[in-house]
């Protein structure tokens, strides 16, 4: 069974300056206990699609045409709020990036993870039990003493993994994760994305995780979804994806991770061109003004084309492997 | 905690001392003899004589000034001219009836305007908004006196509903509180703007802050969201705001006290005006400014409570 | 003449802008034309007309002494403006200078400055007035001494605050390396940078002093009777409140036009012009 499943996703803001489609045609799984790594640039509309799932997207902000399939029944489009609110938490949790805010900072976290499971028939008694049985799961040390303490009490790393234990203490089916070491220190990440790895295989939910650190991805996840100005370009396993990018954005994202340059290029690279206005999309790629391998046939919109073995990518000359200019 | 508790304690106590030297310094540096204020111009000069020699004010400017401040800190804060009882004892038996006044208008100004703040931010641009928004600014804008005579013109004189003048009988809880009404709504108007705005300020502030994110993407129902996880954060300002509002709120109890014909220091000092009775002026200064700086104090060490962050910094 | 148009503009854009600047029109035009738009003299005693309602002759009518209240209120707008332009203009000098030398001296005197402003700011506003008025005897001086006092420290605190963000920035660090002295640092780096949001401020405090002109009239500090001021109609309609309510309404309604009248314009003004100040 497929946790999410999302179809034809189009997501559009009303500003002051017209609409702005954010989302276009949005395609991608999260097939059950797999983690799949959404990558792209800051700006890809990774932040407005974990909204459009979560049913928390702006005021001015709504989506048009496209479904998100939860666990092959409920259509998250058209789910009333309520039902929205009683998935969010027990059935689909979050962690976002900035471990220093994502805790209330006036209430404890026994008080927070009691007030999460709001829902649960559970006695309050049984309920901090699970607090910090999570707790201990995510190795905070002396649990128990953690409750009435506050979040500014703990580390950045800390707070980071008491969020986690927050997300997977209802054991949701989907993980969304949004981020979550970008702000931690290298050390961290690396303990941080174990223990993630590690508490996924133990629930056995899916992850959805958002990092534009390729090296996080191919570490953790099992499938990657490359977004591009709210498109996915490219999407497959982790293997099809960094050996055989059929993408042209696909092979410059791989091309200019800092980890993956050989020590003789000596000037990062950096993809020329900046990212198309998004009120006024072009009728075809998206990705041509700064795509070097352009031609005359990019002014239509490109097929999702199937490599094969659930590769897929949105370019004319897909079916050619791109050039990445690194040596594998 | 005790650090900071005694930290703010000396601050509160060096303004105090201040404030005591600029009191002194406007008695006795401004021109006009204390003594021939307090008896008025019919006194003869050996009257003048004796109660300077009674006041000390034949003595140097600094033994004056010590004199005065020691005594301040011990509570003599020297004999009304009068009836010649000790000023503080005055004081403190006027002092419950404008306490109960501000107490009054700052539970309803509290009562309502942390609500109506809160409703303009979760509902921010719509017409709930502005309304709110213009509203509070008018309140604030028109003066508490005003605001005071109106309400016993309209509801005192014209309606008759409430009460229009004193405290109510002594013992009589209920009669004291309906002479309250008027009194506290006007001196509690404003406040309900200052709040309102204030409220809904912060609120806008912490319902962008990414823990409320996390707390959504929880599924935690909208209310807990609005009133347990943002206003607990948001009405940290507004304690503050009410400190250091305490003093503004005293001045309004003056002017309702005096509308109302009320008890109270204000009426206390408007009083000893008229009569010259000059100690009880500035032993009535003198006492509110301590009260001021003391609520401030409180309203600190609130923050402290409510706020764990505050609480470990110190 | 376009310079001045735009701004105006950008009030008049906003609704509650546009009836702020209306209103505070319509006050400033009534004190100033005071003696052109009624014949009356405020200070007449007439006896025989007192207690009278509104009415063609006297717009207003009459007080307990039988004074037309509508010269008394044109008349009383006059004493509010003087008073609000006056005292605010020289809390304003005031508080620039102390803010300059508090901000811009040694560390020692702005702590003490700081000291002096907090409890300059701990004596509720109508004791001081009392406390003042018992030493100076109610007058008009009295009044804008109080004001004086309650406004300027809120004033030189910013300018403090503002200098010091000032002082350590590149371009002052610049113009001290290349030798210029203190004074002229202040005048031609810091003080044209800092007045602006404090005149906006200012402006916001109009309502403030007016409230506390019309206060201290009302409580017999202010002007000295038989001069009309708005606090003092009012307070003739307090103790006339029994009898009639057209007194205190005369009193009041101009106190409230005026306040609102400036309130809204200064919002406007802040909101237009310096948005990082709202909320103070």
């Amino acid at each position: 069974m497929t946790t999410l499943r999302i179809d034809n996703l189009n997501v559009t803001f009303s500003t002051e300056a017209g609409p702005l489609h954010a989302l276009k045609n949005v395609s991608f799984d999260v097939p059950e206990n797999r983690i799949v790594g959404i990558v792209g640039e800051s700006g890809c509309g990774k932040s407005t699609l974990i909204n459009a799932i979560l049913g928390l997207l702006a005021d001015n902000g709504s989506v048009d045409g496209g479904s998100i399939l939860f666990e092959g029944q409920d259509e998250l489009t058209t789910l009333p709020p309520s039902r929205m609110r009683d998935l969010r938490g027990p059935r689909i949790a979050t962690v976002f990036q900035d471990p220093m805010g994502a805790l209330n900072p006036v209430i404890s976290v026994g008080k927070q993870m009691l007030n999460i499971q709001y829902r649960s028939p559970l006695s309050k008694e049984e309920k901090l039990n699970r607090a910090v049985e999570m707790l201990e799961l995510v190795r905070i040390p002396d649990a128990r003493a953690a409750l009435v303490r506050y979040p500014h009490q703990f580390s950045g790393g800390m707070k980071q993994r008491i969020a986690i234990a927050m997300a997977l203490m209802m054991e949701p089916a989907l993980l969304i994760a949004d981020e979550p070491t970008t702000a931690l220190d290298a050390t961290l990440e690396v303990t941080t994305i174990e223990l993630l790895k590690d508490l996924q295989q133990k629930i056995g939910c899916s992850v959805m995780f958002i990092s534009h650190h390729l090296g996080v991805i191919a570490e953790l996840c099992d499938d990657v979804v490359v977004m591009y100005a709210g498109e996915v370009v490219e999407r497959g396993t982790v293997r099809q994806i960094f050996q055989d990018p059929r993408h042209p954005y696909t092979a410059r994202l791989l091309e200019c991770d800092p980890a993956r340059q050989s020590e003789r290029t000596r000037n990062l690279p950096t993809i020329p061109g900046e990212i198309p206005d998004l009120r006024a999309r072009p009728t075809g790629c998206i990705f041509a003004n700064r795509c070097d391998r352009v031609s005359d046939a990019c002014s239509a919109p490109p097929p999702d084309k199937d490599i094969g073995g659930g590769h897929i990518a949105r370019c004319f000359v897909a079916d050619t492997p791109a050039e990445t200019g690194v040596t594998a | 905690m005790l650090s900071y508790f005694i930290k703010r304690l000396g601050l509160a106590a060096a303004i105090v001392s201040v404030a005591m030297f600029l009191l002194f310094c406007m008695i006795y540096l401004i021109p006009g003899d204390p003594a021939s204020v307090a008896l008025g111009p019919r006194a003869t000069e050996e009257m003048r004589a004796a109660l300077r020699e009674k006041m000390g004010l034949n003595q140097p400017v600094l033994v004056q000034f010590w004199n005065f401040y020691i005594g301040a800190w011990t509570g003599d804060l020297g004999d009304e001219v009068l009836s010649g009882r000790p000023v503080t004892t005055v004081v403190l038996e006027q002092l419950p009836y404008t306490l109960a006044l501000i107490v009054g208008g700052i539970t309803w100004s509290v009562a309502l305007g942390i609500p109506l703040g809160c409703w303009a931010a979760v509902s921010r641009g719509s017409w709930a908004d502005r309304v709110v928004g213009i509203l509070s600014v008018a309140v604030i804008a028109v003066p508490s006196f005003v605001i005071a005579i109106y309400a016993l013109l309209i509801f005192a004189v014209e309606l008759r509903w409430l009460p229009a003048i004193g405290a109510g009988e002594p013992g009589n809880l209920g009669d004291q509180l309906t002479h309250l009404i008027l009194p506290s709504l006007a001196v509690g108007l404003g406040w309900v703007g200052y709040i309102a705005r204030m409220v809904r300020a912060s609120m806008l502030e912490v319902l962008e802050a990414s823990h409320i994110r996390t707390a959504r993407a929880f599924g935690l129902p909208d209310r807990t969201i609005t009133y347990r996880y943002a206003l607990s954060i948001a009405i940290l300002p507004t304690v503050t705001l009410l400190g250091v509002g305490i003093g503004q709120m005293l001045s309004s109890a003056v002017f309702a006290e005096i509308v109302f014909a009320r008890p109270g220091v204000g009426k206390l000092v408007y009083d000893a005006i008229l009569t010259r009775n000059f100690p009880i002026v500035t032993g009535t200064v003198l006492i509110t400014t301590v009260l001021f700086v003391l609520l401030n104090l409180l309203a600190d060490l609130i923050i402290g409570a409510l706020d764990p962050r505050v609480r470990s910094s110190f | 003449m376009a310079e001045l148009w735009r701004p105006i503009r950008k009030i008049l854009r906003e609704p509650l802008g546009a009836l702020g600047l209306f209103l505070v029109l319509f006050v400033i035009f009534g004190a100033v034309f005071a003696d052109l738009l009624t014949s009356w003299d405020p200070t007449k005693i007439n006896p025989r007309d007192r207690f009278q309602g509104p009415s063609t002759q006297h717009l207003m009518g009459t007080d307990q002494l039988g004074r037309d209240l509508f010269a008394r209120v044109l008349h009383g707008g006059r004493i509010a403006l003087f008073v609000a332009l006056v005292s605010t203009a020289v809390s304003l000098v005031i508080g620039i200078v102390l803010g300059l030398i508090a901000g811009y001296g040694p560390r020692w005197l702005d702590n003490l400055m700081i000291l002096l402003f907090d409890a300059m700011k701990s004596f509720p506003t109508v004791m001081l007035a009392l406390a003042l008025v018992t030493l100076m005897g109610p007058s008009l001086t009295a009044v804008m001494v109080v004001v004086v006092l309650v406004t300027v420290p809120g004033y030189a605190r910013i300018i403090r605050t503002q200098t010091i963000a000032l002082k350590t920035s590149e371009y002052v660090t610049a113009a001290q390396s290349m030798g210029a002295s203190s004074a002229r640092i202040l005048r031609v780096h810091i003080l044209p940078n800092v007045i602006g949001p404090l005149v906006i401020l200012a402006s916001m405090d109009i309502p403030v002093v007016i409230g506390i002109e019309a206060g201290m009239s009302f409580l017999g500090l202010g002007v000295r009777p038989p001069t009309p001021s708005w606090g003092s109609i009012l307070n003739d309609g307090f103790t006339n409140i029994r009898d009639t309510a057209w007194i205190a309404i005369a009193g009041g309604v101009p106190i409230i036009i005026t306040t609102l009248g400036f309130t809204f314009l200064g919002e406007t003004l802040r909101d237009v012009f310096d948005p990082r100040l709202k909320g103070r």
